[in-house]
């Protein structure tokens, strides 16, 4: 699993972001930022993706997508909440239609504040998830066999 | 005759990064009907009016949507400033309409790259992207912020911009127009991208006046209408204004009627920074507006005309902010052009409508 930790591949979704977030994620793929230079691709397919980056917090129509997408990615998968409203809700956390930040539907691993967040704190979180991401494929090898054994 | 079948577009979709679901309605590689569901992105940030004070709510409204987040302050800003009756400072009011303008630039030319992306150009994306790194930097050396800015409040702006600033917004700006022809040669001449653009996803003006669709889509099929001609602001200064339309009404219509307005705005922003006045920035606003106060504003944001609208009743908090966005309007303008069209075409279609989902669900 070492060449997933060096190349992560990344999913986006767009919670109930104010656009803010995402134009950072695609910001820190773009030239500008390039993260791509360290292979890091954004793709559409959730079974291709390592990190999974959400923005935007959490409401009744979207939990049902956010779920959707982190059951369809392989393990080892990293969730990383980038900006305010994913880690917590931020400013709409008190809208009659916000359920909260992304840990209210599955677990996250890192959290990027910032409303909003800015790309050199995306590249931060995500090289964070790599580690992470690291340990847990570890974790998996160990338990796969413990199980041949 | 094929059999009818529905493929479902997004709300997770690589070519739109904000969610939108779509039930395509295919026979064969025909679009029959495309039935749009929205509703993924909404957070009911009209009702919070209700708890941060009219002062405070400048911060949410700007947060509404993030692309246009600047043109949202200030759009709200100026709807309570007439609700109150208050006078901004003229330079404010200059400060103002640069912001805004950088931020249509900022806006037009991200959009141009998702659209290059979506026929499957994509290092004219990257490009584009890179042209735009240059506007963020002027907001983040004139501001702060990168995408959300926080500069405006009711009553004026927060932050002036200095004579050295803007003289590096000139020459930042006369940098990015000469890189930025030379990509719009790749958009406007290029054979391939005609190929994918021209005579795709038509939209008559008849159409585009009945659904009444706005900005830069309407002009795109000759509704000669651009809420800037209207002299709002410090727009009523300029020396001359013409809304930038075509007669096409198709994909390649769209795209380079919004080539073209970022070059007008760059001008729109060189002829305010030559005759920016001096003075205050800001005026200090007190008191509440009155009770049963009405006021509305529309500001032309990148994507077309944004309806404001507040009420008060007496107190700091105001009874009710309503706005109508534009991607509201444009959607039914998008469904028609989406009908009969090819599948592969779906996708330029969509971009070239640019919805911004955001705005429209708030
Ligand atoms: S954190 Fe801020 S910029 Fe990001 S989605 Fe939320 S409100 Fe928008």
């Amino acid at each position: 699993m070492a060449f997933a930790s060096k190349s992560p591949w990344v999913i986006h979704y767009d919670g109930s972001s104010c656009n803010g977030c995402d134009i950072e994620v695609l910001a820190a793929l773009c030239p500008g930022y390039d993260v791509e230079r360290f292979g890091i691709i954004n793709t559409g397919n959730p079974k291709h993706a390592d990190i999974f980056l959400v923005t935007g917090s959490v409401n009744e129509q979207n939990k049902a997508v956010i779920r959707e997408i982190y059951d369809q990615m392989v393990e080892p998968k990293v969730v990383v909440a980038c900006g305010i409203c994913a880690c917590t809700g931020g400013i709409f956390h008190d809208c009659y239609n916000v359920l909260g930040g992304v840990d209210s539907v599955i677990p996250v691993d890192v959290y990027a504040p910032g409303c909003a967040v800015c790309p050199e704190n995306i590249i931060d979180a995500v090289v964070q998830g790599v580690a992470v991401l690291d340990e847990k494929s570890k974790a998996l090898k160990k338990k796969r066999k413990e199980a041949a054994l | 005759m094929g059999k009818q079948t529905i493929i479902p577009f997004g709300p997770q979709h690589p070519v739109l990064p904000e969610p939108l679901h779509l039930d395509l309605v295919v026979e064969d590689e025909k679009v029959i009907e495309a039935i749009p569901q929205i509703g993924f992105v909404h957070r009911g940030l009209e009702k919070l009016v209700e708890t941060r004070d009219y002062q405070q709510f400048v911060y949410v409204a700007e947060r509404i949507c993030g692309i246009c987040a600047f043109g949202h302050s200030m759009g709200y800003a100026e709807t309570v400033e007439r609700l109150m009756g208050v006078e901004v400072p003229e330079r404010a009011q200059y400060l103002r309409v640069i912001w805004h303008e950088l931020s249509r630039i900022h806006s037009h030319i991200l959009w141009l790259g998702l659209a290059a992306d979506a026929f499957g150009y994509e290092s004219l994306f990257m490009h584009c992207w890179r042209l735009r790194e240059r506007v963020l930097d002027i907001f983040q050396k004139t501001c702060g912020g990168r995408v959300i800015l926080s500069v405006v409040k009711v009553g004026g702006v927060v932050r002036d911009i200095d004579v050295a600033q803007l003289k590096y917004i000139l020459d930042v700006l006369e940098g990015l127009r000469a890189e930025y022809e030379q990509i719009c040669r790749a958009f406007l001449k290029d054979t391939s991208v005609k190929n994918r653009t021209v005579g795709v996803g038509y939209i008559s003006t008849e159409d585009a006046l009945g659904l009444s669709m706005v900005g830069p889509f309407a002009r795109a099929s000759n509704v000669d209408y651009d809420v800037r001609s209207l002299g709002i602001g410090a727009y009523g200064q300029l020396s001359d204004f013409q809304p930038i339309v075509s007669s096409d009404g198709d994909c390649y219509a769209r795209m380079e009627v919004r080539t073209r307005e970022v070059v007008q705005s760059i001008e729109i922003i060189k002829e305010m920074i030559l005759r920016m006045p001096q003075g205050p920035i800001a005026v200090d606003v007190k008191g509440a507006p009155a009770d049963g106060a009405e006021s509305s504003m529309v500001v032309e944001q990148p994507r077309g005309e944004c309806y404001y609208y507040a009420r008060g009743n007496g107190t700091k908090y105001l009874d009710r902010m309503r706005m109508r966005t534009p991607t509201s309007q444009n959607l039914a303008g998008m469904t028609v052009a989406l009908a009969g069209c090819d599948l592969a075409d779906v996708n330029t279609i969509i971009l070239t409508i640019d919805p911004c989902i955001s705005c429209t669900e708030r």
